[in-house]
């Protein structure tokens, strides 16, 4: 039986994840890791946006953040269950990505750039500043789901961080798992087709609004997640989540990584979480080195770590 | 109305900041193609250069004038350095190449400086005019004039000389200026080092009213940005009114509404005109190439 190069991917990615830990010298690793997961996976629902759709979005802290509070403020205000809280975000997410996305994906380019960074910076602005609902600037507490609890009844009985690594893992291989397929899918094609040429996609039939917006309201809810599960192993969170620079955050491990590539993001990701705890070693030099990095990447490496090397590689062997 | 006439006032003197930010952006966008996010460590830079140039005994305009050329030497490099290696990149690499840009000048100021908040003093004192019942400082009145004379200087500059004509041209079709004989490089080279004199002299002429600090780029880059979308990228006329309007908006929603949402306040009206006008108030209307 041949594998496809999808099922070879994915059991790389859940084989990586599953036999990491036995390389950890200490329990802040797993912390590491699920971070990166929680990151990996806000990148492959830009990676569909970006990657395959090829818009732009400087605002999708944004809709982390509506997934994040969701989860600290549904169990205070309604009596929800964090873990439903988190879907509650997702559906809102969604729903609010397809209300603001009709308008938006209508631009271009740094047109589509200012608008949605404009939505982003509006969501982080309501957070920070109604501080009777939400804390204001100095944050909120989050409830324990209480999955590891149940877990424990049943015999598995994990540290916090290990179960958050584990359980952040598992959703980055299923929303990896759900990015591929919609790859092969009529609208995966469809979005890479309009990514090409916008024109060309509508003259053969394709409906170029209807797809950028599905690409943007799913991509919201890849962001949406990923917040929630921030907000959940954090136990805590702030208004930074939805700020402007964790948008940039997640746009730069996309490209970084390779945007048109789930695990050349997931591998941005990656870098992009570990570094900073590398460089604070060196402290002042950290934004220095960051800003370097983000810059020598782009420019030697343009379309990304992954397809550039993956390029060089294959070039080799010839 | 002394109140609405005070409020006016100080969104005039942010807005006439915002629109030299703006029109920064306008000149690299209209040479190259790139918005420039560093342009807020313009801003920074020449504020935090004047500083220390005057703390180490520098009369303010020498120093002022170091500052003002030092950045536009950095903005050449910026040039010459991180664009021009990447040109034909997508726009979403050049944004992070931008950003990457600004960070890394972040990073070296704070080292090289320090991460302290400075101000020296204002040109003409600090006793308030009285104007129609309102007050404004004589700084604010530099950063008016400032951004005026910017603005005429360079109108002047694209509609009366060679030179400015040529940097058009480049803007327009860049392999069309080539085969008349504009030396393209030169014309980068040229926009990059006046769009960062501009911004630098921005942040000469603010530093006193505002005080400023490594780190105050980031959110100037973000409202000049803005405001140049809401005149039309690449146009200066769009940068200096959308400046303005940006500024005096803000004010309007500080004094009237809530000074927590005053920046809530620009993005909405932003979005409000993109989607009604998706190139800006005085943008042209592009058509694609198949």
């Amino acid at each position: 039986m041949r594998l496809s190069s999808k099922t070879i991917t994915l059991l790389g990615l859940a084989v990586v994840i599953a036999i990491a830990p036995v390389f950890f010298p200490s329990s802040f690793y797993y912390r590491v890791g699920s971070l990166i997961f929680v990151n990996g996976l806000a990148v492959t629902g830009l990676v569909i946006l970006i990657g395959y759709a090829g818009q732009i979005s400087l605002g999708h802290a944004g809709f982390a953040g509506i997934g994040a509070y969701a989860c600290a403020l549904a169990p205070v205000h309604f009596g929800l269950h964090p873990a439903l809280a988190a879907v509650l975000g997702a559906v809102l997410s969604g729903i609010i990505a397809w209300l603001v996305g009709r308008p938006i994906l209508r631009l271009k380019g740094y047109y589509l750039a200012v608008a949605s960074l404009g939505f982003g910076v509006l969501v982080s602005m309501v957070l920070a500043n109604e501080a009777a609902i939400t804390g204001g600037p100095d944050g909120m507490a989050v409830e324990d789901p209480g999955l590891r609890g149940a877990l424990k009844a049943i015999g598995i009985d994990l540290s916090n961080t290990e179960f958050w690594y584990a359980f952040s893992g598992l959703i980055l291989v299923i929303g990896a798992w759900l990015a591929l397929n919609l790859y092969h899918s009529p609208t995966g094609r469809a979005l890479r087709a309009l990514h090409g040429s916008e024109v060309a996609a509508r003259a053969v039939g394709i409906d170029v609004a209807g797809y950028k917006l599905k690409a943007f309201v799913i991509s919201a809810v890849y962001a949406s997640v990923s917040g929630s599960l921030l907000a959940l192993q954090n136990k805590f969170i702030t208004p930074d989540v939805a700020g402007f620079m964790h948008s940039i955050e997640m746009v730069t491990m996309t490209v970084l990584g390779g945007a048109g590539s789930v695990i050349g993001a997931i591998l941005g990701a990656a870098i992009l979480t570990i570094l900073p705890q590398i460089l604070t070693v060196f402290q002042e030099y950290e934004q220095l080195l960051l800003g370097l990095v983000m810059m020598l990447v782009m420019i030697f490496m343009r379309d990304g770590l992954l397809p550039s090397i993956a390029r060089r590689l294959r070039r080799g062997g010839e | 109305m002394p109140e609405l006439m005070q409020f006016f006032l100080s969104g005039i003197t942010v807005g006439a900041v915002y629109a030299l930010v703006a029109l920064g952006f306008t000149i690299i966008y209209n040479a190259s193609d790139v918005v420039n996010f560093a342009q807020g460590e313009f801003v920074m830079l020449g504020g935090m250069i004047t500083v220390f140039a005057f703390e180490a005994g520098l009369p303010l305009p020498l120093a002022a004038l170091i500052a003002i050329l030092g950045t536009a030497v950095i903005g050449v490099a910026l040039n010459r350095l991180a664009i021009e290696p990447a040109r034909g990149a997508p726009v979403v690499s050049l944004i992070i190449i931008t950003i990457g840009a600004s960070i890394f000048i972040r990073g070296v100021t704070q080292i090289v400086f320090d991460k302290q908040i400075h101000r020296f003093p204002a040109f003409s004192g600090d006793a308030p005019i009285a104007v129609g019942g309102a007050t404004i400082l004589p700084q604010s009145l530099w950063v008016i004039a400032g951004a005026l004379a910017v603005f005429i200087g360079l109108w002047l500059f694209f509609t009366r000389t060679l030179v400015g004509r040529a940097v058009l041209a480049t803007a327009n079709n860049r392999i069309a200026a080539q085969l008349v004989g504009i030396n393209t490089k030169f014309i980068m080279t040229l926009s990059f080092a006046m769009s960062a004199a501009i911004g630098a002299l921005a942040g000469v002429l603010v530093t006193p009213i505002t005080l400023t600090s490594y780190d105050i780029g980031i959110s100037l880059a973000l409202k000049g940005f803005a405001a140049a979308m809401l005149g039309g990228m690449g146009n200066p006329k769009g940068a200096l009114v959308g400046g303005l309007l940006l500024g005096i908006l803000e004010a309007m929603t500080a004094g009237y509404i809530s000074s927590q949402y005053k920046d809530a306040a620009a993005f909405v009206v932003i979005l409000a005109v993109l989607f009604a006008m998706p190139q800006g108030l005085f943008g042209r209307k592009q058509t694609d190439r198949v």
